[in-house]
């Protein structure tokens, strides 16, 4: 644990596609956050980092958008979003759109320094580990692709998971190759993005696990869509949801109980 | 061959529907991955290696004309004659010339992407001269007629199954067998009275030596060696990028290329040419031309495409590639395919007819992770979706709908009340099924998966509701 006088000031970063299509991604972020000991903020003036138009080569909107993610974020101590996508872009890529432009540079530099995607920040800066966490079942990990490659993040949810009472993990073969989604790619190239995703939910049901975890929406989102269709039983949940104890709630693509 | 990558999607359409395509490419992916990865991690010093092959590169490519000019010196002080051939057109014209000097019938002919590059199977045969693939798998599709679909195994696009199908087809003495070891055997007898009565041999080469004007053949079948050493000529075309300071500097990237490229340690033959044949030797070719190519390269050393020029043309990006690992190599319609020929083609052609290479990539990062001289590989795939931006390239719908989204996300009071309406009609539309099998304006992704059924609420909505209680 880090010792401090006053806790770190988070700005949380919902990103967009937690914010539409599952809140409960990032309800369970604010509450591993403070169980975590950070002073949680919820930025209204937030919506995108850009990432759509920075892949499609709109270099000018992404600049737009990279401004407003630096003006609402940029007085926090750490920004955090559950997702190693959204935070690379933050992190790893910002830095392509300011060369020519010092005063923004130096903004960004500040920004991209302070950016955290959730489960590498719990684990690396806050020395976080779940307390009372219980999940019963048999899960299996996909890493996500820019968590993966561009942040580094591995050991972290896996070492996070370790503590989830009533868990246990079964290793996904190809559990780092992409998954097919890639943004934008899945609906410009979708018999390509279909193979890719076949394959890789085949290889989820080999693993015989009940559950599949990872760190990133938009690909959980494709492969719990491509398990769905293919009529698995697979439920598929965001790592932080296991963590925060939320994954009792119906998981990715499955109906919401009737109450 | 002609470029057809302006027919990327029709040309993924059939690659996906065939299933025995399928097989051939699952097999080898795979297997090229597992034995890569393990001989990396038996590699102690690969991250060191790694970095240095890049530092070289790096340097070389910072001093091109000054090793360029070392390596013509040494090459001519070693009795070959060196020739510049700015485009492909020139680089055949200099072949086809040499050939109708020595009054050239055959020409044996080793495995060279360079060659493939600048169309040399089109002008010996416009040429008139007989051309003999020495390489198995070139043998093999020379007979079946089809471009490579890989820069290292230009076969892969074909199962052992196909090929013994082919040779009991082709060959003068085929076996019945479809045992790997056979259908080798089989193709060592068409070839081997083919080599040795050659008039001309041509091959490209893997590196060039500056300070000993050499040029190197990495090979496993020994073909480059019976192609280059018993005609009476030996002609090598190669890229001037492919050239490092001095042998121990190739020995940096010997160390990586056949590790990259197969997962062996090294390979079976790698052959170091030093002119043609001397007084005394035994054997070797009378005479000994050296044509290096540009084609675009010096264009590509003065933009952000220069840390292309440091590959080594292993294969890796393609064989850890998603996409290249589905459709295969002949879907992106370009001598060099996969990640590095996404990049590479546009350079060579023009954006425009070449728009989906850069896109069919969903920017994950393996390529990059695997090569061994760390070309940033996404970054230049990303690069050159900003230039067809820029130039106007992208369809009325992407950019269309990007300006609508950019417009929303800059206005975060209106963005948030767009999403909570989209998500609110999407949630009545799911009928609280849970998932989604089909939706309006969303048919790419519902064609192949379900949508999940949103909650009640955007993430804000039910945010500021709580926080307000």
């Amino acid at each position: 644990m880090q010792h401090r006088s006053t806790p770190p000031r988070v700005g949380f970063f919902v990103t967009c596609i937690v914010d539409a299509m599952r809140p409960n991604i990032g309800f369970a972020s604010l509450k591993l956050l403070e169980a975590a000991g950070c002073d949680v903020e919820v930025p209204q003036a937030q919506t995108c980092c850009g990432q759509p138009a920075f892949n499609s080569g709109d270099d000018a909107t992404t600049r737009d958008l990279a401004r407003q993610v630096i003006e609402v974020f940029e007085g926090y101590d750490y920004v955090v979003a559950p997702s190693g996508s959204c935070a690379s872009m933050i992190r790893s890529h910002y830095g392509e759109l300011f060369a020519d432009d010092p005063a923004w540079a130096e903004r960004q530099r500040a920004l991209s320094a302070k950016t955290w995607e959730i489960l590498s920040f719990l684990r690396d800066v806050m020395d976080y580990h779940p307390q009372g966490a219980s999940y019963d079942g048999v899960a299996t990990y996909h890493d996500s692709c820019s968590g993966l490659r561009d942040l580094g993040v591995h050991d972290q949810p896996r070492a996070l998971l370790g503590d989830v009472a009533g868990l246990r993990m079964v290793p996904l073969q190809g559990n780092d190759e992409c998954c097919g989604f890639g943004g934008t790619f899945c609906v410009k190239y979708p018999s390509v993005s279909n193979a890719i995703v076949e394959d890789k939910a085949a290889k989820i049901e080999a693993t015989g696990a009940d559950t599949l975890l990872g760190g990133d929406m938009g690909c959980l989102m494709n492969m719990a869509g491509k398990l769905s269709r293919r009529g698995s039983d697979v439920k598929v949940y965001h790592t932080v949801e296991v963590l925060a104890g939320m994954a009792d709630g119906p998981a990715i693509c499955k109906p919401e109980k009737m109450r | 061959m002609k470029q057809t990558s302006e027919h990327f999607k029709a040309h993924v359409t059939a690659a996906l529907a065939d299933p025995t395509l399928k097989i051939a490419l699952n097999r080898t992916t795979t297997l090229l991955r597992e034995r890569r990865a393990q001989v990396i991690a038996d590699f102690g010093e690969y991250a060191a290696a790694r970095e240095a092959a890049q530092k070289i590169k790096d340097h070389t490519l910072d001093n091109l004309a000054h090793y360029l000019a070392m390596f013509e010196a040494n090459a001519v002080a070693s009795g070959a004659q060196v020739h510049w051939a700015r485009t492909p057109k020139e680089a055949t014209d200099i072949v086809t010339a040499i050939c109708k000097a020595e009054g050239a019938r055959s020409a044996t002919r080793v495995k060279s992407m360079l060659g493939e590059e600048i169309g040399i199977g089109e002008a010996l045969a416009a040429a008139g001269v007989e051309r003999i693939e020495t390489d198995l798998a070139e043998h093999i599709i020379q007979l079946a007629g089809d471009p490579p679909s890989h820069i290292v195994m230009p076969a892969m696009h074909k199962t052992h199954e196909q090929v013994a199908e082919l040779f009991r087809e082709k060959h003068a003495q085929p076996s019945n067998s479809d045992e790997i070891a056979a259908l080798v055997e089989s193709a060592r007898r068409e070839l081997r009275p083919k080599f040795l009565n050659a008039d001309i041999g041509i091959s490209g080469a893997n590196f060039l030596i500056a300070d000993t004007g050499s040029i190197v053949t990495v090979t496993n079948e020994g073909n480059a060696e019976l192609t280059t050493t018993p005609p009476k000529t030996h002609i090598v075309t190669v890229g001037i990028e492919k050239i490092v300071p001095s042998m121990a500097h190739a020995t940096v990237f010997l160390r990586l290329l056949s590790r990259a490229a197969i997962g062996a340690e090294i390979t079976q033959y790698t052959t170091f040419y030093n002119g043609p044949k001397r007084a005394g030797d035994a054997d070797g070719p009378e005479t000994m031309h050296i044509v290096l190519v540009d084609n675009h390269r010096t264009e590509m050393l003065g933009q952000f495409l220069r840390p292309m020029l440091r590959c080594i043309r292993c294969g890796a990006c393609m064989n850890h590639c998603p996409v290249y690992a589905a459709v295969g190599g002949h879907a992106y319609g370009a001598v060099y395919p996969g990640p590095m020929g996404s990049v590479l083609t546009p350079a060579m052609s023009d954006l425009k007819s070449t728009k989906d290479l850069p896109n069919a990539c969903t920017l994950n990062g393996r390529c990059n992770e695997v090569c061994p001289v760390n070309i940033p590989l996404p970054d230049m795939l990303r690069s050159l979706r900003a230039r067809q931006h820029q130039a106007g390239l992208t369809s009325g719908m992407t950019r269309g709908g990007l300006a609508v989204w950019g417009w929303l996300a800059r206005r975060p009071g209106l963005y948030r009340r767009a999403t909570g309406l989209a998500m609110f009609a999407m949630r009545v539309w799911s009928m609280n099924r849970g998932r989604i099998r089909r939706f309006p304006m969303a048919g790419n992704w519902t064609r192949h998966r379900d949508l999940p059924q949103p909650e009640l609420g955007t993430f804000m909505q039910q945010y500021n509701r709580r926080s307000r209680k």
